[in-house]
């Protein structure tokens, strides 16, 4: 396979001339750049665009009172959540959780996102120590907190916020927009083909302290 | 030895392919309900909803040129960057490597079974014929992908690849398929087909040995591939078994994080009018020792498959295709035969133009002629690649070739000859319109009757 690579290169550089990097100034569509004041607005309207449920959490302390509201609404009596710091923090009386990754038979999936990117109301979920990623997709409820304060206008600023500039990114970095869906038979839209059947967003709006 | 794996062609046989299409009115109505008031309305909707729609094409269109010219260089950093993240690189320059080099990590591994992620590439590589043969059990874990599998077919468009097939039929073959349920369920709703592949394909996702993915993309600065899926399949394949094997085309590259942004701002919108796919999904090496999960061993497979020869020449901006479909979803022949006629991996133009160079114009020769030349390919390209004029290309090489043979070559010999020489071309207009009108209804039924004189004539008559 080294041969192979001496062969791909060698014909490449045969038939091609080099340039710099032109180094583009970022072309970033105006609903990418929302003012503060516009940027969850814009967030929430595409989320829900792409078939994501948001619900308004006025303090983080609230979170396990909306998961608790969350699956009752679908029926489900128990959640395993990222073993984050902050979740684990919380009192989950009168919630049954349990911390840690995904197996076959989770119906309901909790982890606090990384990021938001309001251009079209996307969730960036990263892997790590306490991010597992099997839990982003094996429960058919994905329920996620995003902090208002999180929410960054575009792509360009998530990368930023990642550090991309200084070190390596993680080994995942999931994008989701909307629950999962599949239009395979006969162009119909289908929600749930194997990921998550419904995403519900819960959206921190307090002020960072 | 070198294996030989890529699928048997069977473009020779496209007028056959076209007939039977045409003649399959469940197809015919298929085909126009789910390209006209699918695919197409939903781009426009796409396009409708982001004002720098045709910018960002520009913007594509020249980090693709870019990276092109600075191919070698970047496919290095790439390479750099995977392995500094924990991954390996392996190099394949045809089919037959790029299999051996997946059976090797599978053999590594002692794979039983192996779920794969839609991908175009390892349709071009023949790979689960290969895998099949070792004993490893391939499986499409993509809806429209699995169906295709249980049916033993090709796909017929390259994002959605049981196009062709309509809901009663995915439920006879999954009655025939599915042994363990109850052969007289209720089948008839789409929900309940969905629902009984998420069934029996999940613990398929939690016992298999190795996940392979295409890529969409690889960003040269991270070392990154990109993923792109709506059904979350991809994700459950590269999270879960303990090796990763994404298989990417040399020509996959971009060079930075932004570069890629601005390709995911269009891929989705053209293919199916989404702001973004479902998932979008960025993986860099393997898993880090204190991660909760992810792939302990992460495997890229380059494959050049005499990409590389295409470079520099006059073919040279096919390589800018980024696979999103829309050409084929506008394309009035495509509307028509549907895939399968075209005979290969790649259908509609770009696949007319792609196929000629892996199967050779001996087999191929007819598909760069199933056009129509309207130019609909390239004005929906979103990196605005000159379809027609690539196929005009390949139709050239065809004709140096030998094809067509015969009579349609002598008649197009003939009009050549009098195209050349406008003053007889006229000549020869005004006869033929003169001929038909006096034909009468004896015209051939397809004719129409001529409405006046020659264009030329008309034209310097005054209308205009």
């Amino acid at each position: 396979m080294t041969l192979s690579r001496a062969y791909i290169l060698a014909k490449i550089k045969t038939a091609t001339q080099p340039s710099a990097h032109p180094r583009w100034s970022a072309l970033i569509p105006k609903r990418g750049q929302a003012d503060k004041a516009g940027r969850t607005d814009m967030f929430v309207q595409e989320a829900e665009y792409g078939l994501a449920t948001i619900v308004r959490v006025p303090v983080f302390e609230k979170v396990p009172d909306a998961v608790a509201n969350v699956l009752r609404e679908c029926n489900i009596l128990k959640i395993k959540a990222a073993p984050q710091t902050v979740l684990q923090n919380l009192n989950w009386s009168g919630v049954d959780i349990t911390f840690g990754n995904a197996t076959a038979d989770d119906l309901a999936g909790l982890v606090v996102a990384k990021a938001g990117v309001a251009e079209t109301g996307t969730l960036v979920l990263c892997s790590g120590a306490r991010t597992p990623t099997a839990l982003n997709f094996l429960p058919d409820v994905h329920i996620v907190v995003l902090r208002e304060q999180d929410i960054q206008d575009n792509y360009e600023t998530v990368w930023q916020a990642l550090g991309s500039d200084t070190g390596m990114l993680p080994r995942t970095v999931n994008w989701i927009t909307g629950p999962s869906r599949t239009a395979d038979i006969e162009q119909t839209m289908l929600l749930g083909a194997h990921g998550p059947r419904k995403l519900v967003i819960l959206l921190i709006n307090e002020k960072p302290g | 030895m070198t294996l030989f794996s890529q699928p048997n062609p069977q473009c020779h046989d496209f007028l056959n392919g076209a007939h039977d299409a045409l003649a399959n009115d469940r197809l015919q109505k298929q085909l126009a309900k789910s390209l006209k008031d699918g695919f197409q309305k939903k781009r426009l909707k796409g396009m409708s909803r982001l004002p720098e729609y045709e910018q960002l094409r520009d913007r594509a269109r020249d980090i693709k040129i870019h990276t092109l010219e600075n191919l070698d260089l970047y496919l290095e950093q790439f390479e750099t960057q995977v392995i500094n993240a924990g991954g390996q690189v392996h190099w394949a320059k045809d089919d037959g490597e790029a299999c051996q080099i997946i059976l090797d990590i599978c053999d590594g591994v002692k794979a039983k079974t192996v779920t794969k992620g839609k991908s175009m590439i390892t349709e071009e590589i023949g790979l689960n014929a290969q895998l099949k043969a070792q004993g490893i059990v391939p499986i499409e874990t993509d809806l429209g992908e699995y169906i295709i599998q249980l049916r033993d077919e090709p796909p017929s468009h390259i994002i959605a690849p049981a196009f062709h097939i309509s809901k009663e039929q995915v439920a006879d073959t999954f009655r025939q398929h599915h042994a363990d349920q109850k052969r007289d369920r209720d089948l008839s709703e789409p929900t309940t087909l969905v629902h009984e592949a998420r069934t029996e394909l999940r613990a398929k996702f939690l016992s298999a040995d190795v996940g392979i993915t295409g890529a969409n993309f690889l960003i040269a600065e991270s070392g990154t591939g990109v993923i792109v899926t709506n059904e979350g399949n991809g994700d459950l394949t590269q999270s879960l078994p303990s090796v990763h094997i994404a298989v990417g085309s040399i020509e996959k590259i971009v060079p930075t994080l932004e570069d890629a942004d601005t390709l995911l701002r269009l891929l989705a919108r053209t293919a199916t009018g989404q702001e973004l796919s479902v998932y979008t999904t960025f993986f860099s090496g393997a898993k880090r020792t204190t991660d909760m999960d992810g792939p302990e061993q992460f495997h890229l497979v380059l494959l050049d498959n005499r990409r590389s020869d295409l470079l520099g020449g006059p073919l040279h901006d096919v390589l800018r295709c980024i696979r999103c479909g829309a050409c084929i979803n506008h394309c009035p022949i495509y509307g028509k035969v549907s895939g399968h006629a075209y005979g290969w991996v790649y259908p509609g133009p770009i696949g007319s133009i792609l196929t000629p160079h892996f199967v050779g114009v001996d087999e191929a020769h007819l598909l760069p002629n199933a056009c129509t030349m309207c130019g609909r390919c390239e004005e929906v390209c979103p990196v605005r690649i000159a379809l027609p004029k690539l196929l005009r290309i390949w139709r050239g090489r065809a004709f140096e070739a030998g094809y067509p043979a015969g009579l349609q070559r002598l008649a197009l010999k003939i009009w050549a000859a009098l195209a050349k020489r406008a003053g007889l071309y006229r000549w020869m207009a005004r006869l033929s319109v003169f001929g038909l009108r006096l034909l009468g209804p004896l015209r051939p039924y397809h004719l129409p009757k001529p409405q006046g004189g020659t264009f030329m004539d008309r034209y310097n008559g005054g209308e205009k």
